[in-house]
């Protein structure tokens, strides 16, 4: 019963989860209700998740781990998975998918995160994992009655549905060769001359690459963020990407660290391949949902980069670049969700034309946040790859910098090319102006915090020079 | 008479899970295939666990198997959900037509 303190935010979420589907069924026409109760029950839990203590807890036979890491990831999973809810108020209501399953389906999927962020033992992670996806499937199919939205949860589902299924065969050999599913037993018996467990470990972090959207385990990333709803598609771009990395972390450093010879050059291979395509492959689109699924697998491969290197100092440059992803992301849909005219929302990057002359303010956040994802001084941006590279030339990792330099270069050119269109094209038919306060909140925080990161970078160097994982 | 061994296990459920993932990959026909093809590799997983646990005298791999089936459980039906109502949009599930979304 000792134990039980230490997973109150999770026994919330969940009970919260329960209580709102009751309330769903019997109240009708109650998502307004629902959603806001959901966003609050977020905050809540945000509040538990900070109260838990600061030293390491080891509960329920050792497969659940309580450490700043878990704590730190937590945050930023219930945090942007309530500014996503925030967000997409107004987006809900006009495209007639403000269904009450919609903010629970995201809570159910938010409680699965947790329960992976923590999991310390093979099957809590599995099950945590699956909690996640099932929701997922649901919410990439969530308009129903669109084609493309089906077509994009049935791609999901099936690819998704393989990578579960390569993770758990990893697991089932893992578990066969090393004798057990808890992670610290695993890093005591697996060393080089495990064969099979190596072999196990490769289907492993074939799984957790198709989690993060690492090439070659991308494919499904551009027809789900291009098929599914945008509401949807800030989500999938923003809360799973933290618990994917947070996993990855755990499960590289803990279980197999012993075995990093074998692991580091998948890494690195998954990180290269990731940034060159996220460069190349983002520039012929026209599609503003399509480029930022080229954008977030580019970033997803410099947040392996520090991930690759296997010291702290690049598992802590990982987890900043996760951050400042996230910030830039956030204000990035932002600006996407006000795309907007006649209760239409336009996905097209043409229609961002002349932008500047209609909406001065909405097209100078936009500028923010684009150059601040295509890395240029002095935005958040710049510094979250700075930490990234300076940590791989510490591990003595020349060649992986290098080529990361240079596709940072190639995939300004794509954020550019935006820019351009927003601001020397001529002007289009204006978007409409009243917005929605949860929108304008979300991208003025976003485009102020990547502006004024620079003055105070401190702030959040303090909080994750902390994190030590082992 | 040679016994059966650990080894044969694996063997068959290694080739369970070979069927499974080419069959994913090779099918172009009808998407039921691929639900079955997933529900494959989740049973070679589950062979792999059950005599796992037995040649380690150790309970955990039963458990395992035992939350593996409930997933795969609700994975198929969440999967034939979806299925249905892609159904109904488009009128069919062949694998070759699911192409709308693409560049």
């Amino acid at each position: 019963m000792q134990s039980i303190i230490y997973i109150f935010p999770e026994l919330f979420l969940s009970l919260s989860i329960m209580s709102l589907l009751m309330l769903g069924v019997f109240v009708k026409k109650s998502f307004k209700l629902i959603n806001m109760l959901t966003i609050l029950s977020l905050i809540f839990t945000i509040a538990l998740v900070i109260n838990q203590p600061d030293e390491i807890i080891k509960i329920f036979n050792n497969s659940y781990i309580i450490d700043k890491f878990s704590i730190f990831m937590k945050i930023l999973t219930l945090l942007f998975c309530s500014f996503v809810l925030i967000l997409s108020k107004d987006y809900l209501k006009n495209n007639n998918i403000d269904k009450i399953e919609y903010p629970i389906l995201i809570l159910a999927s938010t409680l699965g995160m947790l329960l992976m962020i923590s999991s310390y033992d093979l099957i809590v992670f599995y099950l945590g994992l699956e909690l996640q996806s099932l929701c997922l499937y649901i919410l990439a199919a969530f308009k129903r009655d669109d084609e493309r939205s089906t077509e994009s949860g049935l791609k999901y589902f099936v690819l998704s549905a393989l990578a579960s299924g390569l993770l758990l065969y990893g697991s089932s050999l893992i578990y066969g060769f090393t004798g057990s599913t808890n992670f610290e037993v695993i890093a005591e018996n697996l060393d080089e001359s495990n064969t099979a467990a190596i072999f196990g470990i490769v289907f492993i972090i074939v799984g957790l690459a198709f989690k993060v959207s690492a090439v070659p385990f991308h494919m499904w990333t551009p027809d789900v963020y291009e098929g599914s709803p945008t509401s949807v598609t800030s989500f999938f771009a923003l809360v799973p990407k933290v618990a994917a990395l947070a996993v990855f972390i755990r499960f590289m450093y803990v279980p197999f660290i012993n075995v990093i010879d074998h692991w580091q050059i998948i890494i690195v291979f998954l990180s290269v391949a990731s940034m060159i395509l996220g460069a190349f492959a983002a520039i012929g689109q026209n599609n503003i949902k399509r480029l930022m699924a080229y954008s977030s697998i580019g970033h997803m491969g410099y947040a392996l980069a520090g991930l690759a290197t296997g010291t702290n100092a690049g598992i802590q440059s990982t987890i900043i670049y996760l951050t400042i992803y996230l910030v830039m992301n956030l204000g990035a849909f932002g600006c996407i969700f006000m795309m907007k005219r006649e209760n239409v929302f336009y996905e097209n990057i043409n229609d961002l034309s002349g932008l500047s002359k209609n909406q001065p303010l909405l097209a100078l956040s936009f500028l923010i946040i684009l150059f601040s994802l295509a890395g240029i001084p002095p935005l958040a941006g710049f510094f979250a790859k700075f930490y990234v590279f300076m940590a791989v030339i510490e591990a003595k990792m020349y060649a992986l910098a290098i080529i990361g330099l240079l596709t940072t270069v190639v995939s300004a050119f794509y954020y550019l090319r935006v820019i351009k269109i927003i601001y020397f094209d001529k002007p289009k038919k204006p978007f409409e102006k009243n917005y929605d306060w949860g929108l304008k909140i979300s991208l003025i925080l976003s485009s102020i915090l990547i502006l004024i990161y620079f003055i105070y970078p401190s702030a959040l160097l303090d909080a994750i020079s902390a994190i030590i994982i082992y | 008479m040679t016994e059966i061994g650990l080894g044969h296990y694996l063997t068959l459920a290694s080739i369970i899970f070979a069927i499974g993932v080419v069959g994913i990959f090779l099918n172009r026909k009808n998407i039921i295939i691929i639900l079955m093809s997933i529900e494959l590799i989740l049973l070679a997983v589950n062979i792999n666990l059950v005599s796992f646990s037995i040649y380690l005298q150790d309970l955990v791999g039963q458990v395992f198997t035992m939350f593996v089936l409930t997933v795969a459980a609700a994975e198929a039906a969440v999967g034939l959900a979806i299925i249905v109502i892609y159904y109904k949009n488009k009128g069919s599930i062949h694998v070759e037509q699911i192409s709308s979304l693409k560049g």
